[in-house]
């Protein structure tokens, strides 16, 4: 499940996991490493419906707070609670924590997002 | 004396009916509270003030004054925050008597002078900025930029142009500016750097269409780098229909050299605390005058300071007015300071100020890039920004570790992780009243803190270990913040 060469991924460091039609969201290791410590998530509301790059919450960390965009279209169907409390969770298992998950309405989105291999090149290029 | 009685809150010294005052005897007909105010108004619970002799409040305050950090003290390169030091001056105007004993209400007949400062100050102001009027109500930089963001609403309402939500905001741009947009009703739009460091026009072009209602600039941006395109991008934007917001916030660097309304902007917000020498450490008081080209002056705040013959008058009848902005006029005291500072550097003196800021930011990043990243390589204006992260790889040494060290140093931290647009970010601001041999000071201590990063980061990492408070635990200070003290 932490395995990141299974995840899609998008430039603004958001990684995807794919289960049937549910997608669920969170950031990359790289991302989580950037930030440094992380002291808030913004956890979204069930049933808000975004467009895929729209931003769909925040989260907060001793740098900086920074957008969490929607990889893909859809309706929120699940979020992280457990984030609430403990958002050093995505700092120490950034690709088990997941943010919220989205029903896809249009899977074929997923074809436009970075394989994890893509996504290390993108890095890179920024750096 | 213990640490632990050191360190007691003004609240902790209450001890019940001690007392630091006497109250002179009644000389009218006492009356209860009860029989003027409204009982809905009234408190029920009695106040939870400390009951303190005034020596405890005193020594209370004095000591907490030595445990403070200030530009009195030291030098203090806090990026973007241009922390000059403020003349002793502006104090002793801004104390007297005419001034500082003034009610707002007063009839306008016995506060000529305020209003003429007021007046005269609007007028130099523009000078500065070539707009050509203003309002001195707003109360801070954040203020002035909301104020910003209402000019936009009412230009865009009384055309009937009601489709223009969007607001462009570069990635490099002060926080603020995508906050006091979003706060004011439009929609963020970010635009990109290109590779120098400066608002990618290319970029920009991709936004704009029927629904721009303009865009924030700062400049110099907050990478202290002159936006060289600017009047491209004032062309762009206003052929798009939209307007151009200009946050002062770096107007330290180009005072008397380069002014917004000649690069093309409709609005400016001035950070009078920072570039015209007002004390502002610790978040206040502020004043974020705004100025207006012709083409906003109709929807300027009520009221405004007017001219009639020799007389000066506070105008309440504009018609297309966006409305109060402030309770009354503005911090008061901190434009007389404003004016005082202006009056007493003169135009000459404004224009070497902003050159002496140039001149010691590029002497500062000259001097640190070799020990140093320095991302974006040119000549800079009043700021530059440096990254750790380079020494991150390398030694384990992040900008926090930098800034926690300077403190050690006696020497005021630069602002960290900002832009967003650098990793591990530290953005210096020297102001021009720092002497040769402060500036020299501050490279030799750089360099021992690089030297450190090399051969014992771990002492870094433990810095400050000699100051009033030592390292604090961001995480915790982030997740459960004490704000204040609660009786048990």
């Amino acid at each position: 499940m932490a395995s990141p060469e299974k995840l899609k991924f998008q430039k603004s460091h958001e990684w995807t996991r794919v289960e049937g039609s549910i997608a669920y969201v969170g950031i990359s290791d790289h991302a989580q490493e950037e930030l440094g410590d992380i002291v808030f998530v913004e956890i979204p509301e069930v049933d808000d419906e975004f467009e895929a790059g729209e931003e769909v919450t925040n989260i907060e960390s001793v740098k900086a707070a920074s957008p969490i965009y929607a990889p893909v279209s859809g309706k929120v169907v699940k979020v992280n609670q457990e984030l609430e409390e403990a958002p050093e969770l995505i700092n120490q298992k950034p690709y088990e924590a997941f943010i919220f998950a989205i029903e896809m309405t249009d899977p074929s989105e997923l074809d436009k997002l970075l394989s994890y291999e893509e996504y290390q090149k993108s890095i890179e290029e920024e750096e | 004396m213990s640490t632990q009685l050191k360190n007691k809150l003004i609240f902790e010294r209450s001890r019940e009916g001690r007392r630091g005052f006497r109250v002179p005897e009644l000389d009218v007909p006492a009356r209860k509270p009860e029989e003027m105010v409204d009982k809905k108004y009234l408190r029920v619970n009695e106040t939870a003030l400390p009951e303190v002799s005034e020596v405890d409040v005193i020594r209370h305050y004095t000591r907490l004054s030595q445990k403070n950090y200030c530009v009195d003290l030291g030098f203090y390169p806090l990026g973007s925050c241009t922390m000059k030091y403020n003349p002793k001056i502006n104090e002793v105007t801004a104390g007297l008597a005419g001034f500082a004993g003034l009610h707002p209400l007063q009839p306008q007949k016995t506060t000529q002078g305020i209003l003429e400062l007021m007046y005269d100050l609007t007028e130099r102001l523009c000078e500065v900025t070539g707009m050509s009027w203003g309002t001195l109500q707003p109360f801070a930089g954040a203020h002035g930029e909301f104020t910003g963001m209402k000019f936009f609403k009412s230009y865009f309402k009384k055309r009937g142009d009601t489709g223009r939500t969007k607001v462009l905001v570069p990635d490099a741009a002060h926080g603020t500016n995508p906050a006091s947009a979003h706060i004011s009703g439009f929609d963020v739009v970010e635009v990109k750097s290109n590779e120098k460091g400066m608002v990618s026009v290319e970029d920009l072009k991709q936004h704009l269409d029927e629904n721009l209602a303009g865009i924030m600039l700062t400049n110099p941006n907050t990478l202290g780098l002159y936006e060289e395109d600017i009047a491209e991008i004032a062309e762009l934007v206003h052929d798009a229909g939209g307007l151009l917001y200009y946050d002062g916030a770096n107007l330290n660097a180009v005072m008397g050299k380069s002014r917004p309304g000649d690069m093309g902007f409709d609005v400016v917000h001035l950070n009078l605390h920072k570039t015209f020498s007002t004390p502002h450490g610790g978040g206040g008081p502020g004043s974020g005058a705004v100025m207006v080209n012709k083409k906003l002056e109709p929807f300027l705040p009520a009221p405004t300071v007017r001219k009639r013959g020799s007389e000066y008058y506070l105008d309440h009848d504009i018609p297309d007015t966006m409305g109060r902005i402030s309770g009354f006029y503005g911090n008061i005291a901190v434009l007389v300071r404003a004016y005082t500072y202006i009056l007493t550097m003169g135009h000459d003196g404004l224009k070497r100020a902003s050159e002496l800021a140039v001149l010691n930011a590029n002497y500062l990043k000259e001097k640190l890039k070799g020990r140093y990243f320095l991302p974006y390589d040119r000549v800079c204006k009043h700021e530059f920004v440096l990254s750790a992260q380079k020494m991150k790889d390398a030694n384990g040494v992040n900008g926090t570790d930098v800034a926690k060290a300077l403190l050690e140093f006696g020497i005021h931290a630069p602002t960290v992780y900002f832009p967003l647009i650098v990793h591990e970010a530290m953005m210096f601001e020297p102001t021009e009243t720092e002497s040769r041999e402060s500036l020299d000071n501050f490279i030799e201590v750089m360099h021992e803190i690089a030297d450190l990063a090399e051969k014992d980061p771990d002492k870094l990492h433990a810095m400050p270990t000699s100051t009033p408070v030592r390292r604090v635990d961001q995480v915790q200070a982030a997740k459960h913040p004490v704000l204040r003290w609660q009786p048990e």
